[in-house]
């Protein structure tokens, strides 16, 4: 260990754990009991796409085959909306306490095969099995269990009126969470007493279809829930249909754009939960080492692929270069590699065209004149893999500072005053979320109400509880996922 | 030859561990049939203080449990009694309950506990606020359980009613010192025996039996009892009041005659009952 003896300034040799010997691989084993094949999940059973067509997924951490997906054209579309629309009727006129049980079995089967969906999620998508072991799967299965409880107590949601379901609601939700994504658009759908046909994105549609098992364990009404897998052009199916009352939309700004124009001249409701370019805003008198943990934790989880990543980190200037170089320090003991590997910080980039727009968007943050850093560290020969960056010198114009990267790249800002991180902060066309870190209690509060996103996180960053709304202002979306809010945007008011 | 089958010894519930009365005083019970049953423990004011201590000292884990947690246990009870129902049913009908009644009433309690489950991590965001206040100030109400709270639970229905009390008070983090039914008192033996498989820590659930005569005093005056959640009639209503207002305790009473089998036994509002709120004040600014 550097000597306490060491003179304030002097380079020290640093001791980096792991410099000196090799960690041992600490792989994960459990089996993730994939099928070589899935078909689509329509009324209850698996059945064969009218497409006749099948798509390979793949494991990004090797680029091998895992499974074949089914490819659902508009005729499949079209028959997983028959079957919702036909179980609507008898799902919706169940009491709120038989729905209720569905949703609470649900949530126990999910929990019981916890870490055989961890281990297929971290196959599918790359993330690494620590996040898919302790967060997404405990996170949706906690998802099921909370609105399980609403079922039975609708009535509190909207005092003095009565709410009632909607429909059939057509669901599209991206890859970087694909079973926690699903458990947040199912679960306050299926208490509310809707219908669901559910897109999974094309990349990641194994755990949709293993959670199909699921629901045929815990038998759930057949048509209740419907799987459709595809890519763009299935989505788009899905999102148009006019059997759909509703439409939630989990993904980029975009496509949300794309969505909106598709529907406009119909009534159809809308969920929008698009991009962000969040805000972390570190202040001089913020806890620093727990603050660099947080603007770790906040761009680097699964790989930056998070809409409300703390991907702008606005620091004030008295402590930026303490911040950043403790974050250098930090940086460079993450673990990238394979993601079923336990000791994994940094999994695989999900996709190779994901991988290409994060080193696009890196080059132009180089050619801009903003400053690189990035660790050494050996990356995996085969798979999609991109080391944690981080960028300093970063001005506002920068693309770096404006686009949404969803990956693991970091712009480094800073600020002399308050006003200034606010104004700053506030540059966007985005509005998802921030994060504040600061000792004092008074500025936090006031940084929370100039901010203009749906979350604020006040020295912590990165947290999510089904009871918690969640959602976007501006270009990052609107209505809201957890909590009673969110509940609500999936009903009728009358 | 026939084999003679063992007989149980009631015991009650307290602390997480099953005990008989400290006074080892018993009073006999026996079935619809006239045959005798069991000797059931016939609790002291003394043996009620013992459960508050309980109560007490299992109070601020449970109350320090996340709401989720809370409600994934009291989801498994009922997931417990469900399996075991039959046992619950038995007893019930053993002691002059028709067996469709008590089927049914079995399946309500079953539903209800699932339903108090639910409102574990609800009820927050329904009872507490944000306030709107003129100055500067971040300012919002929360919710905390009030402590040990003391349930005189009705004769009839003996398990229903009892329950139907019981959740809706650890639902929200209190710990419970209750007395079963006097007639009946032996399905609650039972609760404590599911209580004791299932999640909830011993002591957040203390279960006495014995003559209401004796203990609705000391529920009254027990000042570590910081609410009565009582079936009480015109009587021990005023006996639980005057007690009461020694120690400034909540009182709730059940409403005479209700309908322990409607959706009107159930709710929100025992809950609200059982919550202390708190405000709290923080500038804004800087």
């Amino acid at each position: 260990m550097p000597s306490a003896r060491t003179k304030p300034g002097a380079t020290r040799a640093r001791l980096i754990f792991g410099d000196l010997w090799e960690f041992d691989p600490a792989p994960e084993t459990a089996d993730p009991k994939l099928r070589p094949r899935y078909d689509l999940f329509i009324g209850g059973r698996f059945v064969r796409p009218r497409s006749g067509r099948h798509f390979d997924s793949i494991n990004p951490a090797n680029e091998r085959k895992l499974a074949e997906i089914a490819l659902a054209g508009p005729a499949d579309v079209d028959a997983a909306y028959r079957a919702a629309t036909g179980a609507f009727r008898s799902w919706s006129a169940l009491p709120g306490r038989e729905r209720g049980k569905y949703l609470f079995r649900i949530a126990r089967l999910l929990q019981d095969r916890a870490r055989e969906f961890a281990v297929a999620e971290t196959l599918d998508g790359g993330k690494p099995i620590k996040e898919s072991r302790d967060f997404d799967v405990p996170m949706a299965a906690a998802h099921f269990f909370y609105h399980a409880g609403w079922a039975d107590k609708l009535e509190y949601v909207a005092p003095g009126r009565s709410v009632a379901p909607l429909g059939v609601v057509g669901q599209v939700i991206p890859w970087n969470f694909p079973l926690l994504m699903l458990a947040w658009k199912l679960a306050p759908a299926l208490a509310m007493g809707n219908c669901v046909v559910l897109k999974p994105a094309e990349t990641t549609s194994i755990t949709a279809l293993k959670l199909a098992e699921i629901l045929q364990d815990a038998g759930l009404p057949p048509g209740v829930v419907n799987f459709v897998t595809g890519a763009g052009e299935t989505g788009a199916a899905v999102m148009g249909h006019p059997a759909a009352a509703k439409v939630a939309f989990t993904g980029s700004t975009e496509v949300g754009k794309a969505i909106m124009r598709q529907l406009a001249g119909t009534d159809r409701r809308m969920t929008m939960e698009l991009g962000g370019k969040a805000a972390n805003i570190v202040f001089d008198d913020a806890p620093i080492d727990q603050a660099v943990e947080g603007i770790v934790n906040g761009i680097y989880f699964n790989q930056g692929h998070v809409c409300c990543a703390g991907s702008r980190l606005l620091v004030h200037e008295p402590v930026a270069e303490q911040v950043v170089s403790k974050l250098k320090n930090r940086i460079r003991v993450l673990r990238v590699g394979d993601p079923l590997d336990k000791n994994t910080d940094l999994g695989a980039i999900n996709s190779r065209a994901q991988l290409a727009t994060i080193r696009r968007l890196v080059a132009a943050g180089v050619r801009e004149g903003a400053t690189l850093f990035q660790p050494p560290c050996q990356l995996p020969e085969k798979g999609f893999y991109f080391p944690p960056t981080l960028f300093t010198h970063v001005t506002q114009s920068h693309r770096i500072a404006q686009e949404e990267i969803f990956g693991p790249v970091l712009s480094v800002l800073t600020f002399r005053t308050v006003d200034e991180a606010i104004e700053k902060a506030n540059n966007t066309p985005y509005g998802l979320s921030a994060g504040v870190w600061t000792e004092k209690g008074s500025r936090i509060l006031r940084m929370s109400a100039e901010l203009k996103a749906g979350v604020v996180w006040a020295n912590t960053f990165n947290k999510f509880d089904p009871s918690s709304p969640f959602g976007g202002y501006k270009e990052s979306g609107f209505g809201r996922e957890g909590g009673r809010h969110g509940l609500l945007d999936y009903a009728r008011i009358s | 030859m026939k084999r003679l089958p063992i007989t149980k010894t009631p015991k009650v519930y307290i602390g997480g561990a099953f005990v008989r009365s400290e006074s080892a005083r018993t009073f006999k019970v026996s079935g619809a049939d006239g045959a005798f049953f069991g000797n059931i423990p016939q609790c002291t004011r003394k043996d009620l203080r013992n459960a508050v201590e309980a109560a007490a000292k299992a109070g601020p884990g449970w109350a320090k449990r996340s709401p989720y947690n809370r409600a994934q246990i009291l989801y498994r009870l009922a997931e417990m009694l469900e399996a075991r129902s039959g046992e619950l049913v038995g007893s019930l009908v053993r002691f002059g309950a028709r067996e469709a009644d008590a089927a049914r009433g079995m399946s309500v309690a079953v539903d209800r506990l699932i339903h108090y489950a639910g409102w574990a991590d609800k009820y927050e965001q329904l009872i507490g606020s944000v306030n709107p206040v003129a100055s500067p100030h971040f300012n919002f109400t929360v919710t905390e359980p009030m402590g040990v709270v003391g349930i005189i639970a009705p004769d009839s229905p003996p398990l229903l009613g009892l329950l139907s009390m019981i959740a809706p008070v650890i639902a929200c983090g209190n710990t419970v010192v209750a007395l079963a039914s006097e007639k009946v008192p032996y399905p609650s033996i039972l609760l404590g025996e599911m209580l004791a498989t299932s999640d909830l820590p011993g002591g957040v659930v203390n279960l006495l039996t014995g003559f209401r005569r004796e203990l609705v005093p000391t529920f009254a005056t027990h000042a570590h009892l910081r609410a009565v959640y009582a079936a009480a009639d015109a009587g021990e209503r005023r006996a639980l009041r005057m007690g009461a207002a020694e120690s400034v305790k909540r009182v709730r009473f059940v409403d005479t005659a209700p309908d322990w089998f409607g959706e009107s036994a159930q709710g929100l509002g025992a809950i609200r009952d059982f919550v202390e709120l708190k405000t709290i004040w923080h500038p804004i600014g800087s």
